[in-house]
C-alpha cells in the first residue's frame, strides 16, 4: 500500500467530458499532480462536490468521490468529517454552486474551520446551464438572462470568505501550474477550511473574462505573486511594490527602487492587510493571501467528546440512568 | 383530615402563565406519580410564544394528566380538577371541564386588571357561573410569598415559587411522598442555595396547608388504584427521549455510531437537546446551519459509514426534499424523523397534527419511494426508531420516521425493554477488493432480497468509487442516460421499497375479531384515545375491531385481505383523510375518514360517537358486568 503513486495513478476511467479548452482540464491535472506529490493515499481520500461544471471532478479521480446536489457539498463534506476526521475532504464547486445556491453551507464550512479543501473555480457565468449570469459576474454581463447587462454588484470570494471567518484563502489561476500547484499543497497541509479560489476560463461562455490579468504576455506587471515574509514586489523586475497609504487606510503601488524600505512584506496572518489584497485589482493578489491557523472543527468537536464516536455505556444502563420502579 | 375518595383514574388539569411554571409543576408530580405506581398519560399544551403577554389567554400554558388504574392511554377527554393560576387559565379551560369538576384557582390573581386581560367582564367568582363547580379558592399567591419571605428574595422572584407551593398542594391531596421533589430541587438547584431553600419551604407550605388549613375539609383528597401493570422495571419516558434512546440503542444492536443532525425547530427540538447528551451510547449531533445542511449532513455521515439521523417538522422536511431523493439515489442508508406540527407554513408549531403523510409517502420529485413507519405512543418511540434504522440499514434508503408533537412531549410510564431480546440489525457488509474488477461495480451489487447494496465507506482500500445525484447504470455504476436504464432503475427503486414488506410481520389486530361490520383503522398518536374508544364500545358489546398501522409505505402484505373483511372502515386522522386516501390508492379499498385539525388530539368521547353512528342500529341488552359503556 506503500508505494509511491503518480499523478496518473490518480485518473479514472471515466472519459473527462468538459468543453475542450476549458480551465477544469488544467485544475483536474494540477490536483491529481498534488495527490501524488503529497503522497495522498486514494482510500483515505474524497472529493465532494454539488452541481456545475466544475462538480464533475469528482468522478475523474481515483479516490472515494460523492457528486451530491447543487450548494450542499460542504454540508455533506462536513458530516464525513464529523462521521471520520482521517478522511481528507476536497471539495470541489463552482461560482454560483459555492456563492448563489450554497452560499449559506460555504459561509458556515468557513466560520466552523471545517477541515475541507475547498477549490472555487470561479469562471464568473453559469456554465452547465448555458451561460447565465452568475453571483459573481461584473456587472453590466450581457447574457441570456440579462441580455440589457447584469446589475447588482457581484460578491467577491476573498472578501465573503474574511468576512465569514475563513482561516485560509488562496487564489491562484487555472493554467498556472507552479502557482496552482504551490497553493494547492499548502491547502492540503491546512488543518481547517482551506478556501482556493481558481480562476477558470470558460471557453464557451465566458472566454477571456479573466485575460487582463491571467495574459502570460503581461503578468508580469498585472499579477502580484505573494509569498510569505517577502515584500510584495511585481514588474519584470520587480521594480514595483505595495505600501500601506496611511492616509487613506488603502494599498497603493509604489516605485520599489525609489522606496524599497516602504514596500509591505507579506504576513498571511495579517487579516486587516489580506482584505485590502483581496480587494486590489491591479495587479491581482494571488498565492496564499490569507492563513490563520486555529484547531479545526472536527478535532474541537471530538476533544468535547471522551471516545470520540465509540460506546463507553450499555442503553441498558443508561434506560435505567433515572428515577425507577419496579412492579412485582 | 378529609377522607380520600377512591377512584380508578383522575385528570388533572394544571393552567397558568406560560411564565407560571405550570409544565415543570405538572412533569415534577408524573414524576412522583409514576414512583407511586400508577399508569398515566399527559399532554403538556403550551403556546407558541415563549412568553406571551402576562394574563393574556393567548399566554396561557397547561399540563393535563390522567392518572389511574385502568391502563391509560390518553391524558383524559374532560380534567377532574382544575388548578388555575389566573383568570386567563380560568378561561381558556373551563370549556373543557365538565359539572362536578374540582377547581382551584389562585385567588390573588383575580384583581380588576387580570380579569379584563382574561375577558372577562364580571368576576367568574361572583357571577355564578362557577356554582356547578367544586369551587377552592386558595391565596395561592400570598400564602406562597409568606412561605418564601424569610429567604430575602424579591417579590417577582419570590413569586416563582409558587409553582413548587401549588405542587405541594396537590402532592397533600394525592397523599404522596414529597421525597422525590425535595431530591429533585436539591439537585436542580445545587448552585443557588436561596433559590433552592425558597422552593423548598414553598413545597412544603403547600403541603402544610392541605394539612393544617380551615379550608382543608374544602379540598378533597383522592386514593387512586395502583395500575396492574406486567411485572418489571418501569421508569417515565416522553417521546423524544424514547425516539432518543431508540436510536441509540439501533446504533447499539448494529455496532455502529450514530450521527444526528437537525436544525431547531418545534416540536423536533427537543431530540437534539436529548441525543446531545448520549455521547457516552456513540450518538454525535450536529447543529447544522439549516434543515438541507443538517440532512447533507446526515447524508454525508452515511456515506461515511456512520447511522446518519436527521430530525425536523413538516416546513423543514419539505426544505430536505430534495436531499431525501439524493440518498434514495445514492443508496445510502439515513433516517428522516419528522415530528408533525399543526400547518400549513408555520401554522401552529406547538399543536399536533397527522397532516404530513402525504408529504412521506409521495412529497418528493420524480419517482422517489421512501418507507414510511410512524411511531404510536410515547414508549413506542424506542421501538419505532429501531425499526425505522433497521430498514435502512438492510436495503441501503432513506426511511421516514413519523412522529408529532403530542408524542414528543407526552410521557407515560414505560417497561424498560430487554435490550439483549432485541434482534441485531445488520449491515450490507463490504466485499473483499477484488483487483479483477470495477470498485463501482462491486458497490452497487445489491442483495437479491432487500436490494440493498454493500455499505462502503471512504478509508477502506481497494472499494474506491463514484457516487452521486445522476443516473448511474444498474450494474456498472457509472453514469448512465440510457433510456433502458432508467426505467429498470426506476423499477428497482421501487421494487427495494415494496421489498420491505417482505421482512416486516403481517398486520395483527389490536382489538377485536378479525372480520365484522366495522374496523377501525389508525396510525400514529391517535393509537391512545382509538385504543380507548374501541375498547369503550366493546364493553357495551358491539363489535368493532381495530389494527394500529406502524408501516404506512409499504403496507404490511396481508393488510389488503384484511381490510376486506370488514364491511365497513373507519379512519381517524388528525389531518384531512390522508391514510384514506393512501388506503384508497394503494388497497382500492374505501374508508370513512374521521378528521380532526384543530392542534388537540381526539377525545375518546369523540371517537365513541363516530364509531357509534356507522354500527347498525341494534338493540342489546346492557350487562353491567361486561363494563361500563351501556349500548345504544
Amino acid at each position: 500500500m506503500s508505494a509511491v503513486l503518480t499523478a496518473k495513478d490518480f485518473a479514472t476511467s471515466q472519459d473527462v467530458r468538459w468543453c475542450p479548452g476549458c480551465g477544469d482540464y488544467a485544475i483536474l491535472k494540477a490536483v491529481t499532480k498534488t495527490l501524488a506529490d503529497v503522497g495522498a493515499r486514494p482510500e483515505s481520500t474524497a472529493f465532494i462536490s454539488g452541481i456545475g461544471c466544475a462538480s464533475r471532478f469528482p468522478y475523474y479521480v481515483e479516490t472515494y468521490g460523492f457528486h451530491t446536489i447543487h450548494g450542499r457539498a460542504p454540508a455533506v463534506a462536513t458530516g464525513i468529517k464529523l462521521a471520520n476526521p482521517e478522511i481528507d475532504v476536497w471539495v470541489v464547486t463552482g461560482d454560483g454552486d459555492s456563492l448563489s445556491i450554497g452560499g449559506n453551507h460555504l459561509m458556515h464550512a468557513l466560520r466552523r474551520n471545517v477541515g475541507l479543501k475547498i477549490l472555487l473555480c470561479n469562471n464568473e457565468i453559469y456554465g452547465l446551464t448555458k451561460g447565465q449570469y452568475s453571483p459573481t459576474s461584473r456587472t453590466g454581463t450581457r447574457s441570456p438572462s440579462s441580455p440589457q447587462g447584469s446589475i447588482g454588484m457581484p460578491v467577491s470570494p476573498g472578501l465573503f470568505a474574511l468576512g465569514s471567518g475563513a482561516r485560509f484563502f488562496a487564489r491562484a489561476i487555472d493554467t498556472d501550474k507552479a502557482g496552482l500547484g504551490d497553493v494547492l499543497k499548502e491547502a492540503y497541509a491546512f488543518d481547517g477550511a482551506a478556501l482556493t479560489e481558481i480562476f477558470q476560463n470558460c471557453i464557451v461562455y465566458n472566454e477571456d473574462v479573466f485575460a487582463d490579468f491571467t495574459d502570460r504576455k503581461t503578468a508580469a506587471d498585472t499579477q502580484l505573486r505573494l509569498k510569505h515574509g517577502e515584500p510584495m514586489l511585481f514588474g519584470a523586475d520587480n521594480e514595483k511594490g505595495i505600501r500601506f497609504n496611511p492616509d487613506n487606510f488603502s494599498l497603493e503601488v509604489i516605485d520599489a527602487k525609489v522606496a524599497a524600505d516602504q514596500v509591505l512584506r507579506h504576513d498571511v496572518a495579517n487579516k486587516v492587510v489580506a482584505n485590502m489584497l483581496v480587494e486590489l485589482k491591479s495587479p491581482v493578489a494571488l498565492g496564499v493571501i490569507y492563513k490563520n491557523a486555529a484547531d479545526s472543527f472536527e478535532k474541537s468537536w471530538y476533544a468535547a467528546r471522551k471516545n470520540g464516536l465509540k460506546r463507553s455505556s450499555k442503553v441498558a444502563d443508561v434506560l435505567r440512568s433515572t428515577n425507577t420502579w419496579v412492579v412485582s | 383530615m378529609s377522607d380520600f375518595a377512591s377512584m380508578d383514574s383522575i385528570v388533572v388539569r394544571l393552567a397558568g402563565d406560560s411564565g407560571d411554571g405550570v409544565q415543570l409543576m405538572g412533569s415534577q408530580f408524573i414524576a412522583s406519580t409514576a414512583l407511586s405506581g400508577k399508569d398515566f398519560a399527559t399532554f403538556p399544551d403550551y403556546p407558541a410564544e415563549i412568553r406571551a403577554p402576562v394574563g393574556t389567554t393567548y399566554g396561557v400554558s397547561a399540563y393535563q394528566m390522567n392518572i389511574g388504574a385502568d391502563p391509560i392511554t390518553t391524558a383524559g377527554d374532560t380534567p377532574d380538577v382544575l388548578v388555575a393560576f389566573n383568570p386567563a387559565a380560568l378561561k381558556v379551560s373551563l370549556p373543557l371541564v365538565e359539572d362536578g369538576a374540582l377547581l382551584i384557582i389562585n385567588s390573588d390573581s383575580f384583581t380588576a386588571r387580570n380579569l379584563a386581560k382574561a375577558g372577562y367582564a364580571q368576576d367568574p367568582r361572583e357571577t355564578g357561573e362557577l356554582d356547578s363547580y367544586q369551587f377552592v379558592p386558595v391565596d395561592i399567591g400570598h400564602l406562597n410569598l409568606e412561605a418564601v419571605k424569610p429567604f430575602g428574595l424579591s417579590k417577582s422572584d419570590g413569586g416563582r415559587c409558587k409553582n413548587f407551593w401549588a405542587l405541594g398542594l396537590l402532592m397533600w391531596m394525592f397523599d404522596r411522598d414529597l421525597t422525590p421533589i425535595e431530591d429533585w430541587i436539591r439537585r436542580k438547584f445545587a448552585k443557588n442555595e436561596v433559590v433552592e431553600d425558597a422552593n423548598m419551604a414553598a413545597l412544603h407550605a403547600g403541603h402544610a396547608f392541605g394539612e393544617t388549613a380551615e379550608l382543608a375539609e374544602a379540598i378533597p383528597r383522592f386514593n387512586v388504584s395502583k395500575a396492574q401493570h406486567a411485572a418489571g422495571v418501569y421508569r417515565g419516558i416522553t417521546g423524544a427521549e424514547a425516539l432518543s434512546l431508540g436510536l441509540a440503542a439501533a446504533g447499539e444492536l448494529a455496532d455502529r455510531p450514530v450521527l444526528f443532525c437537525s436544525y431547531p425547530i418545534t416540536p423536533a427540538s427537543p431530540l437534539l437537546h436529548r441525543l446531545s447528551r448520549l455521547g457516552e451510547l456513540g450518538v454525535g449531533t450536529f447543529q447544522a446551519e439549516d434543515e438541507i445542511a443538517a440532512i447533507c449532513a446526515a447524508i454525508g455521515a452515511s456515506y461515511a459509514g456512520v447511522i446518519g439521523v436527521t430530525s425536523s417538522s413538516g416546513p423543514g422536511i419539505a426544505l430536505k426534499t430534495e436531499a431525501m431523493g439524493l440518498a434514495v439515489n445514492a443508496e445510502l442508508p439515513l433516517v428522516i424523523v419528522n415530528a408533525q406540527r399543526g400547518g400549513p407554513s408555520t401554522g401552529l408549531p406547538t399543536k399536533t397534527e397527522q397532516s404530513d403523510l402525504y408529504q412521506a409517502i409521495y412529497g418528493r420529485n420524480a419517482d422517489t419511494p421512501i418507507p414510511v413507519i410512524a411511531a404510536k405512543s410515547a414508549g413506542d418511540c424506542f421501538f419505532a426508531a429501531i425499526e425505522a434504522v433497521r430498514i435502512a440499514l438492510r436495503h441501503m434508503t432513506p426511511v421516514v420516521l413519523l412522529s408529532d408533537g403530542y408524542l414528543s412531549n407526552a410521557a407515560e410510564p414505560w417497561l424498560i425493554p430487554d435490550i439483549g431480546a432485541l434482534e441485531p440489525i445488520e449491515c450490507n457488509a463490504p466485499p473483499a477488493p477484488d483487483e479483477s474488477r470495477e470498485a463501482e461495480g462491486m458497490a452497487f451489487e445489491r442483495n437479491s432480497e432487500t436490494l440493498g447494496r454493500p455499505w462502503i465507506a471512504p478509508g477502506m482500500p481497494g472499494l474506491m468509487h463514484r457516487l452521486g445525484g445522476i443516473e448511474k447504470d444498474i450494474s456498472s455504476g457509472h453514469i448512465s442516460y440510457d433510456p433502458e436504464n432508467h426505467q429498470r432503475m426506476t423499477n428497482m427503486r421501487a421494487a427495494k421499497v415494496e421489498s420491505v414488506a417482505k421482512f416486516i410481520p403481517d398486520q395483527k389486530i389490536e382489538v377485536g375479531p378479525d372480520e365484522g361490520e366495522l374496523l377501525v383503522v389508525a396510525w400514529g398518536s391517535t393509537y391512545g384515545p382509538t385504543y380507548q374508544a374501541v375498547q369503550e364500545i366493546r364493553r357495551s358489546r358491539r363489535d368493532v375491531s381495530y389494527v394500529h398501522l406502524r408501516h404506512l409505505m409499504p403496507f404490511p402484505s396481508n393488510l389488503g385481505e384484511m381490510l376486506g373483511r370488514f364491511n365497513q372502515l373507519l379512519v381517524p386522522e388528525m389531518n384531512m383523510g390522508q391514510l384514506s386516501t393512501v388506503l384508497r390508492d394503494k388497497l382500492g379499498v374505501d374508508p370513512t375518514p374521521l378528521c380532526k385539525v384543530t392542534g388537540q388530539p381526539f377525545l375518546i368521547s369523540e371517537l365513541v360517537e363516530k364509531i357509534r353512528s356507522m354500527l347498525p342500529p341494534v338493540m342489546v341488552v346492557a350487562d353491567e358486568s361486561a363494563g361500563k359503556g351501556k349500548a345504544q
